[in-house]
């Protein structure tokens, strides 16, 4: 085992769907967790929040002091079931369990989850490429506090001195959503999680943010030839922070898997924690015992059994989900399938610009441009900045009163001063010249260029951009294009 | 003993608020009792002299300025030591909880004081809840102030111990498998376990979650209405709690009993010893001639109950006490690492009984064994409860034994575990129910020792058993007279 | 020997010593030999009065979730004020930098 674990170190990480060696496949599953956008915490009214000083969103409750009991947060339930329905899944009658094993993160030595009738099973998610990853279960359960390890090597939990706990995180909301293991490889792998990512993001369940750990992602790897129907023993890899490590790791992880059965070795079912900075992923030291989490109902909640009207209101909060959005886009800009600006104008801080500018008739090649590029560059935007503005400044841009140019520095200072377009423009002194401040301009251009009027004059269409030119250097750009060479062509039939 | 040592809680808010005495009055005289009486009963665990007097003053104060302090102005009231209340250590009789001051109060000890209540200090307890007669208090055991060389019964021993020496008009308890029904019956006094999510649980050390109810203890039955009248209700912070209002319990005395229907449970009848019983059928003579309509009748599930709530009990404790880790709060023992802390802290702070509750429970739950003893034994609760409804068609309200004998030695049953927890046999059936339950002081046995009978009554029908209660207390004999250094100790303090 | 109708077996081994121990294990209790012993003698004779219900036959019949039949308990998503860091350190066995210490941790959990 040590050996073919030392000999898979300098394994490509190549990532495409044929990367095994040929004749093995690949079978993998993931776990993800997410925290759920809620102001409070799953069982205590203590605050959610990211980031805060140590223990200070705590309470008798999320410190698992004696006699405290948990009260379930209904907005907590409300994100989780609509998660259901995002995917698919079947929103039943459910239970809490209690999940028992010590660990100092978690005060009460019990985790509060959902075991045998989870909240949400039998979904599924369609990925972007059409492959169908089927969904076991979305159950709701608690997060645990955050442990520090001082002393040793670097924070790690190997060597460590001492531990220090910060209750803050504990009891925050999760939900764990569990796939099947319909996934071959590993960029299906990253497909999955960032179509999911998105689509928690776009019903507001999630902020998505893995690097805040918000979002988390284990993977159960296990390899087989092909045409072997049982699976093989799969070790479970945790600590998956990032798309980049969730390729890396199970590209690594099914390689070690195959040369270890090439070598005619065993494989053992193992938890393996994913080193980044070495690229591979390392079994877990774990506690010699088996366990055994000895669930049980929670006996300081109640059963919960959604009503119809209940899963039906939800479901008419849900707005359209991503793959919806992406359609809608495709069909409105005349393509038959998705490209990047799409998929950035689908995300959840920008398509509540895209849908109204698209319902208010606005050409959508350029309501895309504008949101993909220039609005996605100005995010996170502020709570200010006024979609209304957005619509009025595209369609400035779009009628031809500022040009492109223009537009873009008048939406860069609308975002900056939360201001509508028209006092950026004025602001910026981008208003538009009139025909009258615009012709004169442009006879002075002409009396300093007799020879190439007349030629423009006769005929040579060409010098239409000279002239064009020289306004705009005159104007320093505030000059509509269009406008000039409307006047231009006015004056050359009068002369 | 004093006049003022002799009124009830009743008569106490009674007389606070029409200012014929001070609450600081009745409170020194409470807390003096309990400092001349404590070291030969241990029936406290902490005593707070100074926050009780300071709350007796503001009591007073308000009667002063014109206010009304509450339907308990002045009641002096001593809480089992498995309640919280900010500023007083929690101990639960446990030395791993030694010292711990919890930093919120429980539902109950807020309830109390907002109705004018003085909490004048915390009571002995079997460890965490778990026992039958007080000897498993790492602090040491609680006498029965009838007679010191006999248990007060438990586990709410010192909360018992305190009422029926007069310590207090009023003390609260915790009923998870007759904890306060027996120590009532064995001391003589009054005491309620509530139907399951009558009364909050939050902040109360949880022993079995699914079990646990907090209810009074008093010398008469008008004073335990009255408590559970304040101490009901629903509670946001406990989802297990119930909404709709108890209807007045106090308004039941007095009323007729006449065609009430009363059956006597057999099977509670037939292990008990034959004073227990026939103190019960002097009981039902008694509802007989008020007109009351008595018959015997089977639940032979109830049987069963026994089983299931040492399988059930255990493994909610068992996960319920995992806390005790010596991370955040009571007892560490350090070791070279968390692991080792966990092992040397749980190893030393935890008594032998509930050790074996905690092993036992983990046992049930364990993979393996869940479905033969947890899950079976969750469905006997079922199997109890569609006993109870079907025995219920055709009576009103039941009774029973409470306990199958008066209080036994001091060491008599601590050698055999099984053999103490026989004897909550007529107890528990009305926890895994969820049902209403309480006992009633009835009779003396030759030795003068107290015999509680049990009035059970459907889920939410407190008010159908106060009105038995209230009609039976006119015919109890139940009075025990105390231990004579008792008697000597409250005359001289 | 038979109690309240209830037969004791004293020679029951329903559970062995070396059972306790892993279930001590389990329950982060260390035990003596002795005391695995004992346990395990007094465990066995608890689960041998659990045979009654071992051996009922009530595969079908639904669990007593909630004596009430309560379901569906929740509470507004509004932030409650908790406690103060210092307040939750009050109780702490040992604190350091605003957090509870203990000593290093030897295993993930799994
Ligand atoms: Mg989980
Ligand atoms: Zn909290």
């Amino acid at each position: 085992m040590a050996n073919s674990e030392t000999n898979q170190n300098d394994l490509a990480v190549r990532g495409e769907s044929e990367f095994l060696p040929d004749g093995w496949e690949l079978i993998c599953g993931l776990e993800v967790h997410t925290e759920l956008k809620t102001r409070t915490k799953l069982f205590c009214g203590c605050a959610n929040v990211f980031g805060a000083q140590a223990n200070t969103n705590v309470c008798p409750t999320c410190l698992g002091l004696p006699g405290s009991l948990p009260v379930l947060n209904e907005k907590a339930l409300e994100i989780a079931a609509m998660i259901g329905l995002a995917l698919s899944a079947r929103v039943q009658a459910s239970i809490f369990h209690r999940k028992n094993y010590f660990y100092p993160d978690m005060p009460k030595d019990f985790q509060i989850s959902q075991y045998d009738i989870p909240l949400n099973a039998d979904g599924h998610l369609m990925l972007p490429s059409g492959k169908r990853i089927g969904i076991e279960r979305a159950h709701v359960e608690e997060d645990t506090g955050k442990i520090t390890h001082l002393g040793g090597t670097s924070g790690r939990i190997h060597g460590a001195e001492r531990a220090l706990i910060d209750y803050n995180r504990s009891g925050v909301p999760l939900v764990e959503i569990v796939s099947r293991p319909d996934i071959a490889s590993p960029e299906e792998a990253r497909e999955y999680v960032s179509e999911l990512r998105s689509t928690l993001v776009a019903i507001g369940a999630s902020d998505g943010k893995m690097e805040e750990g918000s979002l988390r992602v284990d993977a159960n790897v296990s390899v087989r030839p092909i045409g072997e129907t049982p699976f093989r023993t799969r070790c479970e890899i945790k600590n998956l922070n990032s798309l980049r490590s969730l390729v890396r790791a199970i590209t690594f992880e099914a390689h070690r898997q195959v040369a270890a059965y090439l070598a005619g070795e065993k494989v053992t079912q193992q938890t393996r924690h994913w080193d980044e900075s070495v690229g591979r992923t390392v079994a877990l030291r774990n506690k010699e015992e088996a366990e055994d989490y000895r669930y049980f109902p929670e006996p300081d909640l109640v059963p919960l059994r959604p009503s119809e009207e209940w899963i039906e209101g939800l479901r008419s909060q849900l707005g359209e989900l991503p793959k919806e959005r992406r359609a809608r886009l495709v069909e409105s800009l005349g393509l038959t399938e998705t490209n990047d600006q799409i998929e950035t104008a689908i995300s959840v801080e920008l398509y509540p610009f895209v849908r109204p500018a698209l319902a208010a008739g606005l050409d959508p090649k350029i309501t895309v441009a504008r949101c993909a590029n220039e609005l996605a560059s100005l995010a996170p935007l502020d709570d200010g900045f006024e979609i209304s503005w957005f619509i009025e400044l595209l369609k400035m841009e779009i009628e031809g009163k500022v040009s492109a140019t223009q537009a873009k520095s008048i939406l860069a200072e609308v975002a900056k001063n939360l201001i509508p377009p028209r006092v950026a423009q004025e602001r910026l002194g981008l208003s538009q010249l009139t025909d009258d401040q615009l012709t004169k301009t442009i006879n002075e251009a002409i009396s300093q260029n007799p020879k190439e009027w007349e030629r423009f004059r006769t005929g040579e269409a060409q010098l239409q951009g000279f002239f064009v030119g020289k306004i705009m250097k005159a104007t320093s750009g505030k000059a509509d294009g269009k406008a000039v060479v409307r006047i231009l062509l006015a004056l050359a039939e009068q002369r | 003993m004093s006049e003022m040592n002799n009124m009830s809680a009743f008569e106490i808010a009674e007389s606070v608020n029409n200012q014929k005495v001070t609450a600081t009055s009745v409170v020194e005289k409470s807390l003096a009792i309990a400092e001349a009486l404590n070291s030969k009963l241990n029936a406290f665990l902490a005593l707070d002299r100074d926050g009780a007097l300071r709350a007796a003053a503001r009591v007073d104060s308000i009667i002063a300025s014109g206010g009304s302090p509450g339907r308990l102005a002045g009641v002096p009231i001593a809480l089992k030591d498995n309640m919280c209340k900010v500023g007083l250590p929690t101990t639960c009789g446990s030395k791993i909880l030694q010292g711990w001051i919890p930093p919120y109060d429980a539902t109950v000890t807020k309830l109390l004081e907002s109705e004018g209540a003085i909490i004048v200090g915390k009571t002995n307890l079997d460890e965490f809840a778990m026992g039958s007669s007080t000897e498993n208090s790492a602090y040491g055991p609680t006498l029965n102030p009838v007679d010191l060389t006999r248990v007060p019964g438990g586990s709410s021993g010192g909360s018992a111990s305190s009422v029926a020496a007069g310590i207090v008009p009023i003390a609260l308890g915790s009923d998870t498998g007759g904890s306060i029904r027996q120590p009532a019956s064995l001391c003589g006094v009054v005491g309620v376990k509530p139907t399951y999510g009558r009364v909050s649980r939050y902040g109360l050390v949880a022993f079995a979650s699914s079990l646990d109810q907090i209810g009074p203890f008093s010398s008469t039955v008008m004073d335990s209405a009255l408590t559970l009248e304040v101490i009901a209700g629903f509670d946001p912070k406990d989802s297990t709690s119930y909404e709709e209002q108890m209807g007045s319990l106090s308004a039941q005395k007095g009323l007729s009993i006449e065609g009430l229907r009363v059956g006597i449970v057999t099977e509670f009848v037939e292990g008990s010893d034959p004073e227990v019983v026939s103190a019960l059928r002097d009981a039902a003579d008694a509802l007989a001639s008020l007109g009351a309509d008595v018959t015997e009748i089977s639940i032979p599930e109830t049987k069963l109950g026994l089983s299931a709530y040492y399988l059930i009990a255990p493994a909610e404790a068992s996960s319920n006490l995992a806390r005790f880790d010596g991370v955040r709060f009571g007892l560490r023992v350090e070791g070279s690492n968390i692991e080792e802390t966990n092992v040397l802290t749980r190893t030393k702070g935890f008594g032998a009984e509930v050790k074996r509750r905690i092993m036992l429970g983990t046992y049930a739950l364990s993979s393996g064994y869940y479905d033969a003893y947890y899950a079976k034994a969750q469905q006997v609760r079922t199997l109890i409860k569609s006993g109870f409804e079907r025995a219920y068609q055709q009576v009103d309200v039941l009774i029973s034994p409470v306990s199958p004998t008066t209080a036994f030695k001091l060491g008599e049953k601590s050698l055999d575990p099984l053999t103490m927890y026989l004897s909550d046999v007529c107890t528990i059936p009305s926890n895994l129910a969820g049902h209403p339950a309480m006992s009633m002081p009835y009779a003396l046995d030759s030795e003068g020792l107290p015999i509680g009978v049990q009035i059970l009554a459907p889920a939410l029908r407190e008010d159908l058993m106060f009105r038995l209660a209230f009609a039976l207390e006119g015919s109890s004999r139940g009075a025990p007279s105390l231990d004579a250094s008792i008697k000597e100790a409250i005359n001289h303090g | 020997m038979e109690i309240f109708g209830f037969r004791i077996s004293d020679m029951s081994s329903r559970i062995s010593p070396k059972e306790v121990a892993h279930v001590a294990m389990l329950a982060r209790l260390s035990l003596t030999d002795e005391e695995a012993e004992l346990y395990a003698s007094q465990l066995s004779s608890v689960l041998d009065h659990a045979s009654d219900i071992e051996s009922l036959d009530i595969h079908d019949l639904e669990v007593t979730a909630h004596p009430l039949g309560l379901v569906n308990r929740t509470r507004s998503d509004s932030v409650v004020s908790g406690l103060s860091q210092a307040e939750a350190l009050s109780q702490a066995p040992d604190e350091a930098q605003g957090m509870f210490s203990v000593p290093p941790v030897l295993g993930e959990p799994s």
